[in-house]
């Protein structure tokens, strides 16, 4: 079974170079990429499609799929399908290096098979779960439970983060070394950061022995205390306790600095203040092992957005204020911000419904992400295409050493293709998710993936 | 003209025409007070329900009181807040309120934001009667009200309010209330007890008490939550009255006619004096009767005019 994408601009963000090419997959790999591919490499597509040429529309599928009125033929097709990109973008299949999939546990927020397939319908071929799920992901058991049922009912690869400690409580650390010769990506307590500076220390050095990064939710808890959102004139306003910029702030300095005593990688999730970007750019430039990530909601909403006391705009980090969201796209565009992560958080209706301050932290990200990204970074001239997609596919790979994000001949065919004029309307009730808790219902959005490949098979398209 | 929303959540987003008419109305109103008899049909027929998910005796009676002087029938549901967190949601809550039909819900939460919630979720009139930090309308435009009373007009005035901000329903309310009628609010208190950012409501900030109270028009003392010193935003009661406790000799620094107000209930020796609090300067029972003009005033705008809800 072999599969063409035909004439797309095809991106290439290691070399920052956006080419119209066509690319010819087969048993799961890229093989061949350039142009008129179908040509050169003697494809005869007239006798194995049943008698007309590409650009027809008779190719002798029984089932043509239409893409976005253009003739597009797929796995119905004996000995090769076609998918016709011209005019979208063709990029190495887009990491999530932060999504909550709640499984095991939380079954009624999300499932791995619903949080694989809202991966799909959100561009997304590859997605880094985290382990705040129940039993929490701190041994090989649950690693490999999570394992398992991605590879029955997941839609796309998903690579597990293991905890730090043992139960995500502080005070133990996991069985590192098993969790990573069980194949976690990372390790990370998310959500619950490492209070205890001492124990973090020793962490790192482990998983720097392990050659794995450390993801650290940075939040220094009684800064933090009973806060809902950020602290500023809205929650003075709204008479809603505040999470000032410091709770962050306090604990990414630390964990810098014992980055910088360990050696190890660290790696910030979601940063949400000017001062973590400053900090981060500031490590960086001593050559201190350090990445980080910001969230779409972060790089889009400030915390006026909670005005109304809408629960779905509660989240942590907490909505920021303008200057932070100015800082976070300028280390998005000197590279200070490596990669963009949805932390994908799933709730049920039940849950955002409650009051404000009893309703849980999070939203759910993965089906707006490209859509944000397009909307408030390309078109707006922060970041080229080429620019965004790094952060969506090459960077986290990097970081998680990860043999994905990015098409070259013998790499997996994990392919993602996205229509830059695409216009559309956020609706929560058509997410593939369980959770509908976004803050971006009703909005109106540009750009969008319109298929994900998945080892060479087409895991979503849109119709 | 009547008021532009059928429900009262909070001073910030009323407009100072709109506070004039409430302030007028609940001055007919007080005088049905002073009656000998006490009552008149204005809203028979009409039910207000008092949905309380705090303890208060001070303004569920003052809102039974004026919803009677008016013969609405009124229902008193007192909810443990705890049982909110045992899963019993306001969502719930209000659909078994819409199902009884009320006309006016007036609902006290310990969470901000939550008669919004109800707002959306009812189709009767919500009059918030405090939720968490955020507001406590029907407080300030007492407050606005007795201070026009004794003032008779609430522009040019300085007004000094004092103690715990940060978690002071009471002062957001007033903040906006004052501010929107021309008077000058002063706001007075430890820095650890100051909410981020509160200069940019135009109010005048000072941590010291004497300056604070320099040539002012009315003093309204905040109660201080003495369990706030567990949390380390003051250091002792002692230090706490030392500098922000009102005495005969600070209350001279303020104008000598100058009003002493305090929402209650009042920690005696604490943010003020006996002395004081029982001084003629002192009109915190006035207040208290004008609580219930001002809600009478309320009641009759809203219920008056939407029955079930409904203009």
């Amino acid at each position: 079974m072999k599969l063409l994408l035909k004439g797309g601009n095809v991106i290439n963000p290691l070399n920052k170079s956006i080419t119209i090419q066509d690319i010819l997959i087969a048993d799961g790999k890229v093989t061949a990429i350039g142009r008129e591919l179908a040509a050169s490499l003697d494809l005869d597509l007239s006798r194995s499609t049943g008698g007309t040429d590409l650009e027809g529309r008779h190719l002798a599928c029984p089932k043509p799929v239409f893409f976005n009125n253009e003739e597009t033929s797929k796995d119905a097709c004996p000995t090769i399908s076609v998918i016709n990109a011209k005019g979208k973008y063709v990029v190495p299949g887009l990491i999530d290096m932060h999504v909550h999939l709640r499984e095991p546990g939380f079954e009624e927020k999300e499932t791995i098979a619903t949080g694989t397939q809202a991966a799909a319908r959100g561009g997304f071929t590859s997605i880094v779960c985290m382990p705040n799920t129940e039993p929490p992901a701190d041994n090989q058991a649950v690693i490999s439970f999570i394992q398992q049922v991605a590879q029955k009912t997941g839609m796309v690869n998903v690579f597990p983060v293991g905890t730090i400690t043992q139960g995500r409580a502080g005070k133990e650390l996991s069985e590192m070394a098993s969790l990573a010769a069980q194949g976690v990506v990372a390790f990370s307590d998310d959500g619950a950061p490492v209070v205890n500076a001492k124990l973090m220390r020793h962490a790192m050095e482990y998983a720097k022995m392990l050659n794995l990064p450390v993801i650290s939710h940075c939040e220094e808890p009684a800064l933090a205390a009973a806060g809902v959102m950020h602290e500023g004139f809205t929650s003075t306003m709204l008479g809603l306790p505040g999470i000032p910029a410091a709770a962050e702030e306090v604990m990414v300095a630390r964990d810098i600095i014992l980055a910088n005593l360990t050696g190890c990688h660290l790696h910030i999730a979601h940063v949400s203040t000017a001062g973590s970007v400053e900090l981060v750019r500031a490590a960086k430039k001593k050559g201190i092992k350090v990445t980080c990530e910001v969230t779409p909601h972060h790089f889009t909403l400030t915390d006026e957005a909670v005005s109304s006391y809408n629960s779905q705009t509660k989240v942590n980090p907490p909505l920021r204020s303008k200057a932070d969201v100015i800082a976070l796209q300028a280390g998005l565009k000197d590279d200070t911000i490596d990669v963009i992560a949805t932390d994908h958080a799933p709730h049920t209706q039940e849950e955002k419904e409650l009051e404000f301050e009893l309703a849980p932290f999070g939203m759910v990200g993965l089906e707006t992400a490209v859509s944000l990204v397009w909307t408030k970074l390309v078109i707006p001239g922060i970041l080229t295409s080429c620019e965004a997609v790094a952060k969506m596919t090459v960077n986290p790979a990097r970081i998680l050493n990860l043999k994905k994000g990015s098409i070259e001949i013998g790499a997996d065919a994990d392919i993602t293709i996205i229509d830059p004029e695409l216009t559309y309307v956020v609706k929560p009730e058509e997410f593939a998710s369980k959770g509908r808790n976004t803050p971006f219902s009703g909005w109106s959005l540009k750009s969008l993936p319109v298929a994900t490949i998945v080892g060479g098979k087409v895991k979503w398209i849109k119709t | 003209m009547g008021l532009k929303k059928k429900h009262l959540l909070d001073m910030q987003s009323i407009a100072p025409e709109e506070i004039k008419l409430i302030l007028d109305t609940a001055s007919s109103m007080k005088e049905i007070l002073f009656r000998s008899i006490k009552k008149v049909p204005t809203l028979r027929g009409r039910t207000i329900a008092n949905v309380f998910y705090e303890p208060s005796t001070r303004t569920r009676v003052s809102f039974e009181l004026a919803a009677k002087y008016l013969s609405a029938d009124c229902i008193n549901v007192s909810v443990a807040a705890s049982s909110v967190v045992k899963g019993e949601s306001l969502v719930d809550t209000a659909r078994t309120l819409k199902a009884m039909g009320a006309d006016v819900i007036v609902l006290r939460h310990p969470y901000s934001g939550a008669p919004y919630h109800l707002a959306k979720l009812v189709s009767a009139c919500v009059i918030n009667a405090g939720d968490g930090m955020h507001e406590h309308p029907t407080q300030a435009l007492l407050d606005l009200f007795t201070v026009q009373e004794a003032k008779g007009e609430l522009k040019a005035l300085k007004i000094a309010i004092i103690g715990d901000i940060l978690h002071s329903r009471v002062a957001r309310s007033n903040i906006w209330g004052f501010t929107k009628m021309g008077a000058t609010v002063r706001i007075c208190g430890p820095t650890t007890m100051i909410p981020v950012a509160i200069e940019r409501t135009g109010i005048r900030l000072y941590t010291k008490m004497e300056e604070a109270l320099d040539g002012v028009d009315v003093v309204m003392m905040l109660r201080l939550q003495l369990e706030r010193q567990q949390q380390g935003l003051f250091p002792s009661i002692r230090e706490y009255i030392r500098l922000y406790g009102l005495d005969r000799q600070r209350l001279a620094l303020a104008k000598p006619d100058a009003l002493v107000m305090h929402p209650g209930p009042l920690n005696r020796g604490v943010e003020i004096t006996s002395s004081v609090a029982d001084s003629a300067q002192a009109v915190i029972n006035t207040q208290v009767t004008n609580g219930v003009a001002v809600r009478m005033a309320l009641l009759y705008l809203l219920a008056g005019r939407f029955a079930g809800g409904q203009e």
